[in-house]
Formats: structure tokens, sequence, C-alpha cells
């Protein structure tokens, strides 16, 4: 059947495309605000910047429920394995924003109590600079995120990829997880 | 008969109730019966606590550090029966920065920047309270205008940190519309910060020896416009929140707490002004310029959610009054000391004479140097007292610095407030004590 | 009703001398065998709320210079009490020494102490005697050492560049 007997408008795809399209379009962050840039994050979630634009605007309270961690602010040696935790108790696909110096690299906070870069614990995928970063800054970090995905594989994320310097190929690998073969890639990159 | 009298007729001593205000604050939190000391530990085992349990089952729950409703990374313990919460204890730590340290490591001209970062919802008190400790040690004076400057920034960083609690609240307590409508408020304020500062939150504007610039061209109209849309959104917070039936079942006659226990808890702020003790430091001890202007102290009467609701919302009329005198009132003149030991040159001179650029990069580089000493300066922040003990060894750099931080305080008496209140009633009640995380774990 | 401008040395009917500090701020340097009893008499004569407490680590000003008849010590517990009445503050300076960092707690007078002095603990080590929680409250539990000691490094990490070239 000729596609030209169809009556109504429609678009062609591959599906990979609808599901990328569909990911990035409801990315869901979960609220894990911890200092000064959570106030900046809640600001770009209300009434000026409204992240509902970006279908955004649902923070859920529950990490199962979110697909994207927004680490607001500075993340101390004693929250660390908290952070840990709720990262992992998010489904695949996830995502990780970085937001402020201080997530990114410790910041000026460069003592005992700080730890220097939230990549040194979760994978990072896009590093929103200032102190703290200004809703606009966020924003554009998670329109950075989004061209990452439409852009990006739609299969898991392959060992050692993400995260700057982290080697993921050291984490323990889930149960039932299979490496694609090396060199296949099943979304083409533009 | 007189109490000696009775005194005398039984075996057992005094039989009469004897005056709230005699019993020991000791006593009376045992009476509360909210202390909860149970070890923080991550992997908490049941068995391992010591807590005699009665007939009844009781529950231990850990509510944070990760929780939607803590205001950050507050972590409380509660035990529970039902839905009841019987004792509790807050468990802070989870952000723990380190400040103090850093600030010893930090010169004098970049401490406000350390300090400013502690209490990220009023930044400009931060900053404010160690350059006045800073002063103090150097014995300098500083202009009127500086002070008078001051006093407008801090204020209306006292209305945005007040409305900011207002939308959190609204939040907490399901009203998502009064979060919309506090941030879309404290935007305009911030939008000022921004123009005068350079930075929406995080300022670095007030400075030992004064402040950093002058208030841009047109500020007037700015501020005016500000303090004359205020009122009327506080009005319209007033129209949906005060009077509603869900609003005033959530929040009246929940937590209460004593003037007494609020006083022997150490706390400060609209914790202790909502039990009736008309406290306030910049009525009761004034500092910058705050005998010259007119305010009132607001009180509460019951010491409930309620009332510190009512505390706030009436301080943020208060303020905007406070704004329009520092408007009215404003002198001219510097907005810094014009000590050639703290103050950089002008950014003009630097670009003709040599000298000036040299003494510029002295002090941003090497910073001054203060005589020994120490001192404890406090004022009040929207959050209660907030004061810094500065030790001063001649160097360049504090030998110590402490900030004694409200939230940090305050938080003790979240125990006696959860006791016997429903678990749902717990994020009112940690909401209306304002806890900012960054400065509790400083 | 207390007599205005009085020392709240005077008003408390204590044996020790206070001294005017810096910006006319009174202090007051008590021994750990009289800062209980300080406090106490304190309290009853009005100062009945506990600002602050806090401690100092004077490792690198062990010869600092004193009122006559205090020994320097190592470490120092800063108390402010404050009187809602007269609106007057005092603050007391106990010298601990590094051999024997314990004080008695001042919980059983002013319970609002009970945080302040963990962190007080936590941060310099220094052991508060009867105190109901006597845990750490910032650091982690199983953290080792006292972070704002003098002799502790601040920790600082030296920046990496993680993506710049290596040496060949």
């Amino acid at each position: 059947m000729g596609l030209e007997d169809l009556n109504h408008n429609f678009l062609t795809g591959s599906l990979e495309e609808l599901v990328k399209w569909a990911r990035r379009s409801s990315l869901w962050p979960a609220t894990f605000g911890l200092a000064c840039c959570a106030i900046e994050m809640m600001a770009a979630g209300a009434a000026d910047f409204d992240l509902a634009r970006f279908g955004m605007e649902v923070f859920r309270g529950s990490p199962r429920q979110a697909d994207l961690m927004v680490v607001a602010g500075r993340v101390s040696q004693k929250m660390a394995p908290v952070l840990r935790q709720v990262y992992d108790q998010m489904v695949e696909p996830k995502w990780v924003i970085s937001m402020g110096v201080c997530a990114s690299t410790g910041g000026m906070f460069n003592n005992y109590a700080i730890v220097q870069g939230v990549d040194q614990i979760v994978p990072v995928d896009v590093y929103a600079p200032g102190c703290p970063p200004n809703p606009q800054t966020l924003i554009h970090a998670i329109l950075t995120l989004h061209e990452k995905i439409r852009l990006g594989e739609l299969t898991q994320r392959r060992p050692g990829e993400t995260g700057a310097g982290i080697d993921l190929a050291a984490e323990p690998v889930p149960p039932g997880w299979v490496a694609p073969p090396s060199g296949v890639r099943l979304g083409t990159p533009r | 008969m007189t109490s000696e009298e009775l005194k005398a007729e039984t075996s057992e001593g005094l039989q009469e109730l004897q005056e709230r205000d005699e019993t020991d604050p000791v006593a009376l939190a045992i009476e509360e019966g909210s202390p909860f000391r149970p070890p923080e530990g991550p992997m908490l085992d049941l068995g391992d606590i010591d807590v005699e349990f009665g007939e009844d089952e009781t529950m231990i729950i850990n509510m944070g550090p990760q929780h939607p409703s803590t205001h950050g990374v507050l972590r409380i313990m509660m035990e529970l029966e039902g839905e009841t919460v019987l004792r509790s204890k807050p468990v802070i730590g989870y952000l723990h920065t380190g400040m103090e340290k850093t600030g010893e490591e930090l010169t004098y001209v970049q401490g406000a920047t350390n300090v400013t970062r502690m209490d990220y919802l009023s930044p400009l008190h931060n900053e404010l309270v160690f350059s006045l400790a800073a002063e103090a040690l150097l014995h300098i004076e500083i202009p009127p205008r500086a002070t008078w400057i001051r006093m407008l920034m801090t204020e209306l960083n006292r209305i945005s940190s007040h409305v900011l609690w207002m939308a959190t609240n609204g939040m907490d307590l399901a009203s998502t519309s009064m979060m919309i409508y506090g941030f879309r408020d404290r935007e305009m304020i911030l939008s000022f910060f921004e123009k005068t500062t350079g930075l929406r939150m995080n300022h670095d504007y007030i400075r030992p020896g004064g402040v950093a610039a002058d208030l841009p061209d047109g500020w007037e109209d700015d501020v005016m416009s500000i303090i004359e849309t205020i009122p009327g959104r506080v009005d319209e917070y007033d129209e949906m929140l005060t009077g509603q039936p869900i609003f005033k079942h959530r929040t009246e006659g929940v937590g209460i707490i004593s003037p007494e226990l609020a006083i022997a808890m150490s706390a400060t702020g609209p914790i202790l002004r909502a039990s009736g003790v008309a406290w306030d430091l910049r009525r009761a001890m004034p500092y910058l310029a705050y005998g010259d202007v007119d305010f009132d102290v607001i009180v509460g009467t019951v010491g409930d959610v309620f009332d510190r609701y009512a505390v706030r919302l009436n301080e943020i009329r208060e303020s905007c009054k406070i704004v329009r005198q520092c408007v009215e009132k404003m002198p001219l003149g510097d907005y810094r000391a014009q000590d050639k030991k703290v103050t950089p040159p002008p950014r003009a001179r630097i670009d003709e004479s040599m000298e000036a650029l040299i003494h510029h990069f002295k002090i941003f580089t090497r910073g001054f140097e203060v005589p020994p000493g120490e001192v404890y300066t406090a004022i009040e922040s929207p959050r209660g007292e907030l004061g810094c003990y500065l030790v001063a060894d001649g160097s360049n750099k504090p030998y110590r610095m402490h900030i004694r931080a409200p939230s940090f305080v305050n938080l003790q008496s979240l125990p006696p407030l959860l006791r016997g209140g429903l678990i749902a009633d717990a994020v009112a009640v940690i909401s209306s004590v304002d806890p900012v995380m960054g400065e509790v774990d400083r | 009703m207390a007599a205005v401008g009085a020392s709240a040395a005077e008003l408390a009917g204590l044996s020790e001398t206070s001294s005017i500090g810096a910006s006319g701020q009174e202090v007051l340097h008590v021994t750990r065998e009289r800062y209980l009893e300080v406090a106490g008499a304190l309290r009853d004569a009005g100062f009945e709320m506990c600002a602050d407490l806090c401690g100092v680590d004077y490792l690198r000003h062990l010869d600092r210079p004193l009122p006559e008849g205090v020994t320097p010590e190592r470490f120092e517990i800063v108390v402010n009490l404050l009187s809602l009445e007269i609106h007057q503050r005092v603050r007391l300076r106990v010298q601990v020494p590094d051999s024997d960092p314990v004080v008695p707690t001042l919980f059983n007078l002013y319970p609002g102490t009970e945080n302040m002095e963990r962190e007080a603990f936590d941060l310099y080590g220094v052991c508060f005697e009867g105190h109901p929680d006597h845990t750490r409250i910032l650091m982690p539990d199983d953290w080792e050492g006292h972070p704002l000691r003098k002799d502790y490094s601040v920790g600082r990490v030296p920046v990496q560049f993680k993506q710049a070239p290596g040496p060949r």
C-alpha cells in the first residue's frame, strides 16, 4: 500500500529516533538539592524560567521515578554514599547533570570535607558552571543534555565512554548485562 | 494558707504546682519527653539501640537525608507509635563543607566570599556579620552611606528570604500556587541584587570596610517599585493562606513550643518570637542604624506553626517599612571607609598611578593585617541570631572564624516541636523551623 | 532588677573579675574547676540563654598574653551567654590543656548547648563530661581526627586536569 493513500498528516522515521525524541522530551529530574544551587534549580522550575517548557516540571521525590539527577550543590564526604545510593536506585536510562562548580570540581572548598567533583562517584553527562549557575545556565545545561540524548546511542552507554576520566569498566557489571560488540553502533551519530 | 505553711503540713514538701518559670529547663525537656539519642550510623541495627521501649510497639523511621520536604539534606530519626511521633533526633552533617577551616586559609578580603555561601537564602547577612566582626577588630568606622546601604540590602534580603520561606512552606503544605507566587516575587528582588552586586546569590557585596560598589543609577525607582509591589503581594498571600481552612487545620496548634523551653534551647528568631518573647537584635541590641528607623517587632502568642508563619508574614511588611525609610534617609557620601589600609584605590586611579596599582594588587593578594584580639558580633538574620566569633593574631588571615548559625541551634528545638504530633504534621513543623542546611553544617 | 551598667561578674557576685575586650565586650576567664559554678551563678543572675559555644585551638599561640593568673593552654572553650532582660552579653573563656581535654558539660544548665558541645567535640576533640549524647555531629561516625585542630591538614587536593596530555 502506498503512503499517498493515507488521509492524515504523518511523519516517517526510525523507531530509534522516536524513542530518543520521547526520552529527551520528558526528562524527569529527581530532586537532589544539596546547597545553594538547589535554590536556583527550584527557581528554574518556578514561574519565571518555567522548566515545564521542556517537559521537566515534575521533580520526582522518588529516584525510582526519575531519569535525570541534577546534583545541585557541594557533595560532602558524609553525603557521598547517599548520593551513590540514590543514583543506583534510579532506573536506566539515566543521566546526571553536575550543577555548579562545587559539584563539578569542589569549587572554592578544596578541603577535607568536600568530594572534589561528583564525577568521582557517578558518571556525569553535563557540567554546568557557575557559583551558583543561574537558571539560564541550568536550562542551557539541560538543552545540551537534550542534544546529547538526541545524537547519542539508544542502548546503554558502553563502559569507559562517559564521565570525565571515570573508569566505568571497573564498575561492577549488573547481572544479565551483555556488552555490545565493539564497533557496532545501533544509532548513527550525526 | 501560704506555701510555707502548706509545706510544713505535708511530709513530702510543697504540694502545689509551682510557677512555670521555676521549672528547670532540663526538667522541662524531660517532662516533654522528647530527647532521643540513638547512634547515627548508616547501618542502624535496632538491637543496638539502648532505648527502653514501652509495651506498645514503636517503630523508628528515618526521614531524609534525601527527602523533598526536609529543605536540603536534613535527616530526622523518628520514633513512631502508629502515626504519632514520640521522640525524634535530627541528624546533620550531610552538607559539612569545612567552611570554618577554609575561613582560616583565606584573607579578610576573601573571607566574605566564604561566609556568604553558608546561609544561601540570606547571603548578605552572613557577609554583614563577618564584616562587622572584622571592623570591630580593626577599629574602623564606616561612613554613614555604607551603613545605610547595608541596611537597605539586608532588609531586602530578609524579604526575599521570608518570601522564599513562604514558597517552600506552601510547597510542603501542598499549596503549589504559593510556591509559584513566592518564586515570582523573589525574582524581583534578585534582579535588583543582580543589578547592584552582579550576582543573584552569594554576592560578596558587603566587605570589611564598606560595600563593594555604590548603588546603581536609578536604584530609588527599583527599590520603590519593589516595596510598592511586595505589600500587595503579601496581602495576596494573607488572603490565600491565613483564613484558608485547610491551611489553618494543618498549622494551628501544631508544633507548640513554650517561651521557657525556647529560651532554654537557645532558639532565636521567629521561633522565639512566635512563642511570645519579643527578642529581636535589631531592637534589643541595635547594630548599623537600626536605632534610627521605626519598625515593630512581631510577636506570636501560641508558639505553633501558624504563629511562626504569621510572624514571618508580618516581618515582610516591617522590612518593607524599613526599606522605605532607608530610601528616604539615604545619606550621600562614600560607600566605603577611606582607610588606605583596608580600602582599595578607586578604579580610575589605577590607570594613572603606579602606586595605586601596587596598592590595589597588595590589598587583593596579601590583604591587610588585623591587630590581635577576639570579638563576637551578632545580628538578626531571617532565622535568628547570626553570630561571628573572630580571633585575630595579627596576620592577614583570621586565626579562628566561627559562625553561630541560627538554624544549627534552632534545630535542637525540633524534638519538642515534633513530640506528640502526627507524622504528616512533621513536614509542616520542619518547614516552620526554616533550617538552611548550608548554614547548619557549614 | 539589675543595675544598669554593672558587669556580669558583679551581677552574679563572682570572685573573678571580668576584662573588657575589643569593642567593649565583657570577657571572663574561668578555670575548669569553677566553670560550672560560674555559669550557674550567671544563669541565676539573668543570663538565661547560651547563645554560642565553640572551641579554639591555640597551638600556634601557646604563649599568648592573658590576664594575670590565667595559664594559657592549647584549647579554649568560648561560651557566649546572653541576658534577654538586661540586653547584655558575657563571654566565658575556659583554658583546656592538650593532655587532658575534658570540661564539664553545660547541658544541665543550658540544654541548648547540646549541639554546640557535640560540634566542639567533633571538630576539636574536647570532651564534655556528662554530655548525654557525646558523639560526632558533623563528620561521619567513623571519621578519624578532629578537622579544626591546627595540626590537622586542610586536606587540599591539587587540581588535576584530567584531559591534559601526560608526560611522554
